[in-house]
């Protein structure tokens, strides 16, 4: 049994709270790095929900666990609105498997 | 092309023989299961690209009535109400092996659901708008996780795409061509030394008629000279 955590600034991530997410704030980037690297050493969390803002700056640390079935990594847009970096995301999953973006608009 | 530094021999052109054969079946094997994985990839890319589409819709507005609730209501009696849950999101976890790439599969349990009822807060000091976006976060709940599933599985089922392609072409670009060249290679130098021994024998032979020859032509000369004495 897993939990899902999420990591973001306070007002992204306060209303997860209510649904049953541990909620862990994150008032800067590098709390947010520390706090990605601590959630996933310590195996209980499945699904790692991470504000884009945070995301986009943290991208390499992010990858690193792209390819362990747990914990998924996955960005959700915060308060300040989607800046696109989710969607991004997929684009260059894409791209690294096909080797061109296929998915169009 | 570069080429193999082998012997060229019988032997070793069975060899090599071999390992095309098997470098060509791993190649079809190889290719087929690039292109299922391809196949299934963008199935789940294309499903992951709707959902997060619309949950990044819903979260926009879950957002924008959150941000007026807490606008409305101070920091600490905004914290006081969210934080105790009612109810407590549980996550099992089991794994699927979608071409011997084993991609995790969430299954939700939700603990102490309330129907209606599931605001954790009494209805005094909050506002409305706290109510309908945590309604609507309530709603995209799982899809959330669902996008979560097909994300991390895009994501490895990305990375093995990347892997088995590289390996194709591997395969196709350079393992086997480099088979081809050094078969040609030794069957040529093997023809050439078939050429070189069947040269030398038609040679010796050559040599061996025209001594043979001579050998006749003295012996029949010392029997004329043999029968003159005798006569």
């Amino acid at each position: 049994m897993y939990k899902i955590g999420i990591i973001g600034e306070r007002d992204s991530v306060l209303g997860f709270m209510a649904i049953g997410f541990s909620v862990h704030e994150a008032p800067d980037v590098d709390t947010a790095g520390e706090l990605i690297d601590a959630l996933a050493k310590s195996g209980e969390y499945a699904i790692i929900f991470i504000v884009e803002n945070y995301a986009e700056a943290l991208s390499e640390k992010i990858n690193k666990y792209k390819d362990s079935p747990i914990p998924a990594i996955i960005t959700v847009p915060g308060a300040g609105g989607a800046t696109g970096y989710g969607m991004e995301a997929i684009r260059s999953a894409v791209e690294r498997a096909v080797g061109a973006d296929i998915l169009g608009d | 092309m570069a080429e193999l530094r082998v012997n060229p021999t019988r032997m070793e052109l069975k060899k090599i023989q071999a390992r095309y054969a098997t470098a060509r079946k791993g190649h079809k094997l190889l290719k087929d299961k690039r292109d299922e994985l391809m196949k299934r990839f963008l199935d789940v890319v294309r499903e992951d690209k709707l959902l997060r589409q619309k949950v990044e819709a819903s979260l926009s507005g879950v957002y924008k009535s959150f941000g007026i609730a807490s606008a409305v209501s101070s920091p600490n009696m905004l914290t006081e109400a969210l934080m105790l849950p009612k109810k407590e999101g549980k996550l099992y976890v089991t794994y699927k092996n979608v071409m011997s790439v084993t991609v995790p599969v969430y299954s939700l349990e939700i603990l102490g659901e309330g129907g209606s009822d599931s605001y954790n807060y009494g209805m005094a000091f909050t506002s409305g708008e706290l109510d309908s976006s945590l309604r609507e976060l309530n709603g995209i709940l799982e899809d959330l996780v669902r996008m979560a599933e097909l994300e991390k599985t895009a994501q490895m089922l990305a990375e093995e795409i990347e892997k088995t392609r590289r390996r194709v072409n591997a395969l196709e670009h350079i393992m086997m061509p480099q088979y081809v060249s050094t078969m040609k290679t030794i069957k040529m130098k093997l023809d050439e030394n078939e050429r070189g021994n069947t040269t030398r024998l038609m040679k010796v032979k050559d040599m061996m008629v025209k001594a043979q020859l001579a050998g006749k032509n003295n012996e029949a000369e010392s029997d004329e000279e043999y029968s003159e004495v005798t006569q």
